[in-house]
């Protein structure tokens, strides 16, 4: 009766096919790390985004005048409307952590070389859409930060020539940010831009499955067809789509139930320090939820230190290292556009930092500390000595890729292994 | 599409089958299980979201009324909870009419448990003098009219008062009860209500139960 | 190991970096568990600051429950304006004449630990001193040119910074030792300090009263989590048995 039923419906709408297709018999190489659950983390951290946006969209006012109180409404006086609040601003946090994290998997594994180029791109616009997301909906609470956050960030089009100056009066809808920008962010943040994330992130997933995944020692487990003997082919059942073009080195594991049941004990782990935070702490020190926006936001007053919050720091930091206001702007874009052209940049042809130069690992590390390093300066009130730092930082930022550029093209690089090593 | 498999994942798992299957079973149905209880867990919050807030709380919480200065005859509203709630000073020449129409009723003696214990009689209230009603129609929700002085009597003759309801034709009498052959499924709610005093009506209450 | 370091590294600068500097403050010991002190940090607060500053976001009647205080009580006790204990604590100060009398309007104190913290606030309130040169006679070290006047004065008496002779080298040396009251308040220095702790602690509560709630659901959660990682544990072990 139940067979009968999927078989009808399986007919109609090929279900189970998709889903052997990309979750369970999806080939997965057997040696990914815990550097690849984060790509699984930031799916949860969108979906727990999406669920908690909806249920506080119930009781929040998307108005100058009720949106402040509409918050402190949802704090105080919904059913456990404090904790809805706590999972979604903590998991705005969680889910830039994630999502560093997972880039840099990407690129001490080399994921964005050919063949998943457009992979790594997808990777970039969801990024940038979430900065996006991030951004507008941080401007929602209507407190102090979000007001003078939004002000600061919107003048940034300013810089642009000509028609700066007219492009911020028409993003903000009027003469300063008011309730009009707030209703326009608050359209973008919790439709329009949602919509996006979602349909970047399916097209992420196919992109990832038609090329496979990469794995920490950058060697392929998909070989041409009828280039391996039997023995050498994995034993689990893997989806036809992918046997009927390639032969499967034993050396990978279905996704279901091996890399799911992974990805679960670092979600497990992931959870307890998301519990910790947003039960007990928060605030995060006032990094999580910044303390000036605790306060309403008041067009008349700004607050003595203004940072944005503490996922963009790094960019805030190159922003003000450049002593000119356009050029501050256009270091700042080309400080992610350089991330979003690293396929083309690097021209190595192996993958995995384990078998490149040790100078190429210590580019990554340094490009690693100079990125917290640029976060730290953009997030802590303005000082002399900072400002040679920031520069400097984002000098070595740009280095990077510079450095990348050059020594990649006639790289000693170790030898791949043939097979997977672990 | 014959040969898609439903039991694909079964079967892989089968392929990779160890030797004490129990203890994968069993470390399987516990993990679900616990799982699933952290799913319901977290359900909690989101459903709990929707019961009333305290500002709605607050909004309906008790409403005094003041019957003072109510003459017989008379019918004042009150808003508890955003609904009217109705209160009238019935006469006794009225209440005496009450028993005679139970012929023409749906649930004249109150069975259905549209009112606190305390209003399960003819006159449906605490107070034989004092008819306490929420005004809104036990069909779709309007609003009846309160007719009075042989008004009614165009609705249902030889019955001078009661309450008809505009939008599909309800019809009520003096204690709230609905007449046959109307849409109106059940009598007019009685709200908990009790005496403060002789001139105040506390509505949302009960004796004993607040 | 070193991967370990890596995702410290990413993890921590965030933790890592304190917070601003400014004025040296006192750290205020408040106990969100301890009911009589936010008790008492309520009738001061209803009797000393809800004439100038509301707490708009906060119920009378969430006050009463959190704080264990029967409604009838805290109506009679600490329920100064409005009606019914579901209304917000507000006072009746028009905006408007209160930013004249005051140069600005006096703010909402409902969210004030979350935005200036316990220790400063614990700090501000005992640091008041007698300044003729300001509107209302008195400056604060913390807060300089504060427009507001020393409502506690009362409790702690007539505020003055103090120097003291001291030896120093031999030589005799005036030495500046603090903020001391005269004597002529209702408490002594000790008991003012835990009145302050009081209030501290109450506005504490004020800003987030889902706080202890939150700790308390948080416990069962991170244990239930504990359980929940060690069964996946095994069951990941169990599965990944014969791939490695």
């Amino acid at each position: 009766m139940w067979k009968n039923l999927m078989d009808w419906v399986e007919y109609r709408l090929p279900i189970m096919r998709v889903a052997n297709m990309h979750a369970i018999q999806y080939p997965a190489p057997r040696n990914m790390n815990f550097w690849y659950m984060f790509g699984f983390l930031a799916t949860i951290v969108l979906v727990n985004q999406i669920v908690t946006g909806v249920w506080l969209t119930m009781s929040y006012t998307p108005s100058a005048e009720g949106a402040f109180a509409s918050v402190e409404y949802i704090m105080r006086d919904v059913e456990y409307g404090w904790l809805l609040r706590y999972m979604h601003s903590t998991g705005a946090s969680a889910f830039f952590i994630v999502v560093y994290l997972h880039m840099f998997r990407g690129m001490i594994y080399g994921s964005y070389q050919k063949p998943r180029e457009l992979l790594w791109l997808f990777g970039m616009f969801i990024y940038l859409a979430l900065m996006a997301e991030a951004f507008m909906g941080y401007v929602l609470p209507w407190g102090q930060m979000s007001y003078w956050g939004a002000q600061v960030i919107v003048s940034l089009f300013s810089a642009i020539p000509v028609i700066g100056p007219d492009l911020v009066i028409w993003i903000q809808g009027d003469y300063v940010i008011s309730g009009a920008t707030l209703n326009r962010f608050f359209a973008l943040h919790v439709i329009a831009l949602p919509l996006v994330i979602v349909i970047l992130v399916f097209l992420h997933i196919v992109a990832l499955h038609e090329v496979g995944s990469n794995n920490p020692d950058g060697t392929d487990v998909k070989r041409k067809k009828g280039s391996l003997k039997e023995d050498e082919k994995t034993n689990f059942k893997i989806h036809e789509y992918y046997t009927s073009k390639y032969d499967i080195v034993d050396d990978i594991v279905p996704f279901f139930p091996h890399i799911v049941l992974k990805d679960l004990v670092g979600f497990a782990f992931f959870l307890l320090a998301f519990c910790y935070i947003m039960f007990f702490n928060p605030e995060m020190g006032g990094y999580f939820l910044e303390h000036p926006n605790f306060e309403i936001a008041n067009p008349l007053k700004t607050p003595e230190h203004i940072f944005p919050v503490w996922y963009f720091t790094p960019f805030y930091a190159i922003l003000k290292a450049v002593p000119h206001k356009l050029g501050g702007v256009i270091a700042m874009f080309a400080a992610i556009i350089a991330l979003a052209l690293l396929p083309w940049i690097d021209r190595g042809k192996v993958k995995s930092w384990r078998y490149r130069c040790g100078l190429h690992r210590w580019n990554l590390l340094i490009f690693a500390v100079v990125f917290i390093f640029l976060g730290y300066l953009g997030g802590t009130p303005q000082e002399n000595w900072k400002i040679t730092a920031s520069q400097i930082a984002t000098i070595m930022y740009f280095g990077f890729f510079a450095l990348l550029y050059i020594y990649s093209k006639n790289e000693t690089c170790k030898p791949v292994p043939a097979r997977i090593t672990e | 599409m014959s040969n898609v498999s439903l039991d694909a994942h079964d079967s892989s798992e089968a392929e990779n089958q160890p030797e004490n299957n129990t203890r994968r079973r069993f470390l399987t149905v516990a993990t679900s299980v616990v799982g699933g209880v952290g799913v319901v867990g977290a359900a909690v919050p989101f459903i709990a979201s929707w019961n009333p807030s305290i500002k709605a709380k607050a909004a309906g919480a008790d409403v005094e009324a003041d019957i003072s200065k109510i003459e017989p005859g008379q019918l004042i509203r009150v808003i508890w909870r955003s609904k009217p709630v109705w209160i009238a000073r019935r006469t006794p020449e009225l209440i005496a009419t009450l028993a005679g129409l139970e012929g023409q009723l749906k649930d004249p003696n109150s069975d259905e448990e549209q009112q606190p214990e305390f209003a399960k009689n003819t006159h449906r209230s605490l107070k034989e003098e004092y008819l306490v009603l929420v005004g809104i129609c036990t069909h779709l929700g309007c609003s009846p009219q309160h007719l009075k002085d042989g008004a009614f009597e165009e609705y249902v003759e030889g019955v001078p008062e009661g309450f008809f309801c505009p939008c599909h034709g309800s019809k009520f009498d003096m204690a709230g009860r609905v007449f046959d052959n109307v849409p109106a499924p059940l009598n007019l709610v009685v709200p908990p209500y009790m005496f403060i005093d002789d001139n105040t009506i506390l509505i949302g209450s009960e004796e004993g139960a607040a | 190991m070193k991967k370990l370091i890596f995702v410290l590294a990413m993890l921590l600068p965030m933790g890592a970096i304190a917070a601003g500097g400014g004025a040296h403050l006192d750290k205020a010991e408040y106990d969100l568990t301890d009911k009589a002190s936010l008790q008492n940090g309520a009738k001061l607060y209803m009797n000393y600051c809800l004439g100038c500053h509301q707490t708009q976001y906060q119920r009378y009647q969430r006050t009463f429950s959190d704080l264990g205080i029967p409604v009838e009580l805290g109506q009679e006790y600490l329920q100064f304006t409005g009606e019914k204990p579901g209304e917000h604590i507000k006072n009746a100060m028009p905006a408007e004449s209160a930013a004249k009398w005051f140069g600005a309007p006096p703010p909402d104190l409902t969210l004030v630990a979350r935005v200036r913290g316990a220790d400063w606030i614990y700090t501000y309130l005992r640091a008041f001193y007698v300044d003729e040169s300001r509107p209302f006679g008195v400056n604060n070290e913390v807060f300089p040119e504060v427009g507001m006047p020393h409502v506690l004065q009362e409790l702690q008496g007539v505020p003055r910074k103090t120097t003291e002779q001291t030896m120093v080298d031999g030589e005799m040396v005036e030495r500046y030792v603090g903020i001391k009251a005269d004597g002529s308040g209702e408490l002594s220095a000790a008991e003012y300090d835990t009145a302050v702790l009081d209030l501290v602690n109450y506005l504490v509560y004020v800003g987030e009263p889902s706080r202890l709630e939150s700790e308390n659901i948080g416990r069962y959660v991170m244990l239930f989590l504990l359980v929940l990682l060690v069964l996946i544990y095994l069951l990941k072990k169990e599965y990944w048995r014969d791939v490695h």
